[in-house]
């Protein structure tokens, strides 16, 4: 479950250490944009003793690593890959050669550390024109990638527009990364709010990113977290209700129909697969009826 | 492996600990300066002394000045300032 990403810069001890503790699903220790190139030997290492030596239990682990046209991506994988990071985040994403370069370097450090190939997941972040266009190709091009990841700040640079909050300027790309990566069968997700003090902006972002069909979203901010748990985890009526939709579809088929209908609808294949995954999604969150009768 | 020029790592930050690392002719001269000096200013000097050790070192002066780091963030540093130290980084 990756409902929210914290970004947390990669050479700042006090924001490491704490992270795990932040409420966020997943935290990405940042050795990229964070990173001055003087401290990128300083941060690389940091983060390689934070993964070792702390106990980081509850919290999935994601590096930015620098882009592969840098010469510090190498001896940032060569660091990170033996702590075994959920995911490594390949900023600069534009082609599947991309993706493909990284995939094959991580292979070759797994295969040296004696790990079974794919231990270690990629998430192409797509911040370039390029990397929108070739989304669906990125997405599917490795068994490696698990998820797209938007940023937008990059891409609305390359894009020689200006980022705004509404998000007019990032409407297709938005769209279109979710698009490319369900049909790639891989997750996706949004890029953060920057305003870290409009409360009321992040609620809406956040829930607009959830309707376009975002696994989840990415924040700069230990402000953000909780919202955007909370737009991403299932409300109480939806649990309900997809409840309502198994034990419909459980009543059909004990009586040998083909189709039912729950509160005047008819009940078809997209319905009953979206009330799995919100009661998947539940009982993950300990907010399912097996969690209930406990 | 021998130091060959004067380096840093760290910051005084909060949480951090700043590192100085400078070649010597002989033996090791650890200085700590820490703002937990009294409960753990041992501990964190036998910190700084594996972490010369593992990468090697046995010649150098080194200050430390502590802001409250956690083991791991010690052995960050220093390691990253023995690393520019020799020129490695």
């Amino acid at each position: 479950m990756r409902r929210s990403m914290l970004f947390l810069p990669g050479n700042t001890p006090n924001m490491l250490i704490n992270g795990s503790c932040l409420g966020a699903d997943a935290v990405i220790f940042d050795l990229e944009d964070a990173v001055s190139p003087a401290e990128k030997d300083a941060a690389r290492i940091l983060v390689r003793n934070t993964m070792r030596y702390m106990d980081l239990r509850g919290c999935e682990i994601v590096v930015r690593i620098n882009a592969i046209d840098t010469p510090y991506w190498k001896a940032d994988m060569d660091a990170i890959l033996p702590w075994k990071p959920d995911l490594i985040l390949l900023p600069k994403a534009g082609t599947v050669q991309d993706a493909l370069a990284a995939d094959a370097y991580m292979t070759e450090v797994e295969e040296k550390l004696g790990m079974e190939h794919g231990t270690v997941g990629l998430m192409p972040l797509i911040e370039t024109a390029l990397g929108v266009e070739n989304a669906f190709a990125i997405a599917s091009c490795s068994k490696r990638v698990k998820a797209l990841f938007l940023g937008a700040e990059d891409l609305t640079a390359d894009l020689q527009c200006k980022r705004t909050k509404e998000g007019r300027e990032i409407e297709y790309a938005r769209t279109r990364l979710v698009v490319a990566a369900r049909a790639a069968g891989v997750d996706v997700y949004d890029t953060p709010f920057t305003d870290v003090n409009d409360d009321e902006g992040i609620v809406k972002d956040a829930a607009y990113a959830k309707a376009l069909g975002f696994t989840g979203k990415a924040s700069i901010s230990p402000r953000h977290v909780e919202v955007i748990n909370q737009v991403f985890s299932p409300s109480g009526k939806e649990i309900d209700y997809a409840y309502e939709v198994m034990e419909a579809i459980a009543l059909a088929k004990s009586q040998g129909k083909g189709a039912i209908a729950l509160h005047g609808k008819m009940i078809d294949a997209p319905i009953v697969a979206r009330a799995e995954r919100t009661i998947a999604m539940a009982e993950a969150l300990g907010l399912g009826k097996e969690n209930a009768n406990e | 492996m021998e130091i060959l020029k004067c380096a840093s790592a760290g910051t005084m930050e909060s949480s951090d600990v700043y590192v100085e690392i400078e070649p010597c002719d002989s033996g090791l001269d650890i200085s700590l300066e820490s703002v937990v000096q009294m409960q753990f200013g041992e501990s964190i000097k036998q910190v700084v002394r594996e972490v010369l050790s593992e990468c090697g070192v046995d010649k150098a002066v080194v200050r430390v000045v502590d802001r409250g780091a956690l083991e791991c963030v010690i052995r960050a540093r220093v390691e990253t300032a023995v690393l520019r130290g020799k020129g490695e980084a």
